[in-house]
């Protein structure tokens, strides 16, 4: 009997150590402002990071004088969409070392939560960045999905907190908020692009459509290019649908497609689902062109991904990880260094995401006196005020709509010997 | 020929969740438990082979037996320490502690291998020649598929003989009928139920491989969904009955293929969950189930 009860309390403290070593993993590197529950050597804490930064010379004499911003980020880094927070989270954290080695007139102070992807927690991790930043001016960057970037925007909303999501897609996210701007394209606006790109390029003649009906950004674009397609007098031949992105058996909706003949399918869909719709059009020798949005960035950087199934594909992304430029190549040599695999769009929103608030709050006058709720004001007015512009990875220029949209040019790249060629 | 390839298509399906639904519906039978962790058992045993054919280069086979080797003693372990001081436990007690487990392997996973999605490669066929052309063009059936089915079948009449014929399958048969009764005839409970354990976190392994390999892609998550349908085909079949379990899996994947073929890509869940609905009001104990009315 006394083994029995042994054996409970050895069993109850290996599920308890089990919960703790969780959460441990993720405070512990939220308070480093790295949330990679494997990495945790790579960023030193952030709050000495700060005022000295890590690699390069010591601090200048102007360091003493510069504005510390807080930004709470929030993300799922944990759950099934764990992949898509921690990429946000990385891509933010490799901007933040660099803003804070610039020594430049603001810095800025950088904390992750976990949503899991859930709105409800969502919520609970903006409350506690709220305590984290007690006094202090804080912007909010995210959530990485949409669901969750709704209901905190909500929030954000009635608090006044500046809020920037770098991924969060659905036009939802800012409808009615003044404060919640996006770094990424809305999902009717991806849509939209899609079937003018489709029009002007001249390719497929009859168009199937695959998408997630139970995510609203597969929605959101499959049903914009939808009416876009009709008005523009492109011929949709097949629409069929999957209800999560769990769904493992693809055969049925390409079947539909294959049978309606359709020459082009468009995929609004994340890369997870549409790999698996590639290996299984293969087998059964279907090969039309497959067409994809944003979401499809990332798959060829799968572990173990057979890139031959993607030859061809095209698809639409505002960075290109082979790309040329200076700060390209440098933003991917220090996110491979750290994390060892190659960054994604998530990543550079995030990294965007960064220099936006960055920038913005270098061009405030008087940011060092300012709380919360009259940064989010100030931030607002430059971001509506039409003359405010960033250069990031994501696009040149980009600008904000007065409903929080970014106006950027959309990119389509076409799979090509395993790397993507911008067309 | 779009009809037959649509049973094609729900019998692939469906032989993968019946051969997670064996391992459920032989834990279940013995032990009486629902041990909703199996389903994360096929995922560790996925990542298993994944790193044992990808990073340590070793060939199929010995990935597949490496991830039945570790889930194996995984299963023991998960039984030892979570479920063994729950013996005498009411069921709901036993049921959330394997909630729990199930959460544990999801976090582990994602802490020890990452959150990204990892592709496996299929332990047999290649890129190019993955299928089996039936008609040329028009009508295939995947290498992984007819494994799967063999596999199926397989384990299936193995169990069978194993739990009518041996001295320990039937020491597992006393065990599910009671146990008490059992451990005055001289059986060890303990030590039964965990070899049942070892045998359905073993099977769980053998799973996992077929079902990355059918489906390749790999993710903490991974085992979840999947755990949860095979769980509904044991129940469709009749929990507890091994020959139900396969009958069970397949014919779940064939309504749910022909579901989503001819209704509605969005109702076939729908169509799924009302079929097994029906079953369950005409046959409460299943399709293969032996209905035990219970003495008050």
């Amino acid at each position: 009997m006394k083994m029995k009860k042994l054996l409970a309390l050895v069993m109850a403290g290996a599920l308890c150590l089990g919960l703790l070593a969780a959460c441990g993993g993720d405070s512990g590197s939220n308070n480093s402002g790295s949330p990679s529950p494997s990495e945790s050597n790579s960023a030193a804490p952030s709050e000495s990071s700060s005022p000295a930064p890590s690699d390069s010379t010591p601090p200048a004499e102007n360091s003493g004088d510069a504005v510390t911003i807080k930004v709470g980020g929030i993300g799922p880094i944990t759950g099934d969409l764990a992949q898509y927070g921690t990429a946000t989270a990385w891509g933010a954290q490799i901007a933040v070392d660099e803003i804070n080695a610039l020594n430049g007139p603001v810095k800025l102070d950088y904390r992750f939560e976990d949503d899991t992807g859930v709105a409800d927690t969502a919520v609970a991790a903006y409350n506690q960045l709220k305590d984290w930043a007690k006094d202090d001016a804080l912007v909010i960057y995210g959530c990485t999905t949409t669901g969750p970037c709704v209901a905190v925007a909500s929030e954000t909303y009635a608090d006044r907190y500046f809020q920037l999501t770098p991924s969060a897609s659905s036009p939802d996210v800012t409808a009615d908020k003044d404060n919640a701007f996006q770094m990424c394209f809305t999902d009717p606006g991806q849509g939209v692009a899609a079937a003018e790109y489709l029009k002007s390029a001249g390719l497929g003649t009859k168009i199937g459509v695959i998408y997630n009906n139970g995510d609203a950004y597969s929605t959101g674009i499959a049903d914009a290019f939808t009416a876009k397609a009709k008005e523009l007098g492109l011929d949709v031949v097949a629409t069929s649908t999957f209800p999560d992105d769990k769904t493992t058996d693809y055969t049925v909706q390409l079947n539909a497609c294959k049978d309606a003949g359709a020459d082009l399918v468009f995929l609004p869909i994340y890369y997870t689902p549409a790999s698996l719709i590639l290996a299984q059009a293969k087998q059964m020798g279907y090969a039309p062109t497959f067409f994809g949005g944003d979401g499809m960035d990332g798959m060829l950087d799968m572990e173990g991904f057979d890139k031959s199934l993607a030859e061809g594909l095209l698809l639409m992304t505002p960075f290109n990880a082979a790309g040329t430029d200076d700060r390209t190549k440098s933003f991917v040599e220090k996110y491979q260094a750290d994390h060892g695999i190659l960054p994604n769009q998530f990543a550079a929103d995030g990294y965007d995401c960064m220099y936006a608030i960055y920038e913005a709050c270098c061009q405030i006058d008087g940011v060092a006196d300012m709380d919360s709720a009259a940064l989010c004001d100030a931030l607002i007015a430059l971001f509506t005020g039409g003359s405010f512009s960033v250069d990031g990875l994501t696009g040149t220029s980009m600008k904000w709509l007065e409903s929080g949209e970014v106006s950027k040019a959309p990119v389509v790249v076409k799979v090509v010997d395993g790397v993507y060629v911008t067309q | 020929m779009s009809f037959l390839n649509n049973v094609i298509t729900g019998i692939s399906l469906g032989s993968i969740y019946a051969i997670i639904a064996l391992g459920y519906t032989m834990v279940y039978g013995i032990a009486k438990m629902l041990n909703f962790a199996h389903g994360d058992v096929i995922m560790v045993g996925g990542y298993v082979c994944f790193l044992a054919m990808g990073s340590a280069g070793l060939p199929p086979a010995a990935g597949v037996l490496l991830a039945v080797a570790v889930c194996t003693v995984l299963g023991i372990v998960i039984e030892r320490l979570a479920y063994k001081p729950l013996r005498a436990a009411p069921s709901l007690a036993v049921l959330i502690t394997a909630i729990g487990v199930s959460y544990f392997l999801q976090n582990s996973a994602q802490i020890l291998w990452g959150a990204d999605t990892k592709i496996f490669t299929p332990i047999v066929g290649t890129a190019g020649d993955s299928s089996l052309e039936l008609i040329p063009g028009q009508l295939s059936i995947s290498y992984v598929a007819i494994l799967s089915v063999v596999c199926c079948v397989a384990v299936m009449v193995a169990l069978t003989l194993f739990t009518s014929q041996t001295k320990l399958g039937k020491a597992m048969r006393a065990c599910s009928e009671d146990k008490g009764a059992a451990q005055l005839m001289g059986i060890d409970v303990n030590a039964t139920i965990s070899m049942t354990f070892a045998i359905g976190s073993a099977l769980a392994a053998i799973a996992g491989v077929l079902m990355c390999s059918a489906y390749p892609i790999l993710s903490p998550t991974t085992g979840s969904l999947p755990g949860i349908r095979a769980f509904t085909a044991a129940v469709f079949g009749g929990i507890g009955s091994v020959p139900g379990a396969l009958l069970g899996g397949i014919l779940l994947g064939v309504i749910e293929t022909f579901a989503k073929a001819y209704i509605s890509t969005d109702l076939s869940d729908a169509v799924v969950f009302a079929v097994l609905i029906v079953v369950l009001l005409v046959r409460p104990a299943g399709l293969l189930g032996k209905y035990v009315p219970e003495k008050v």
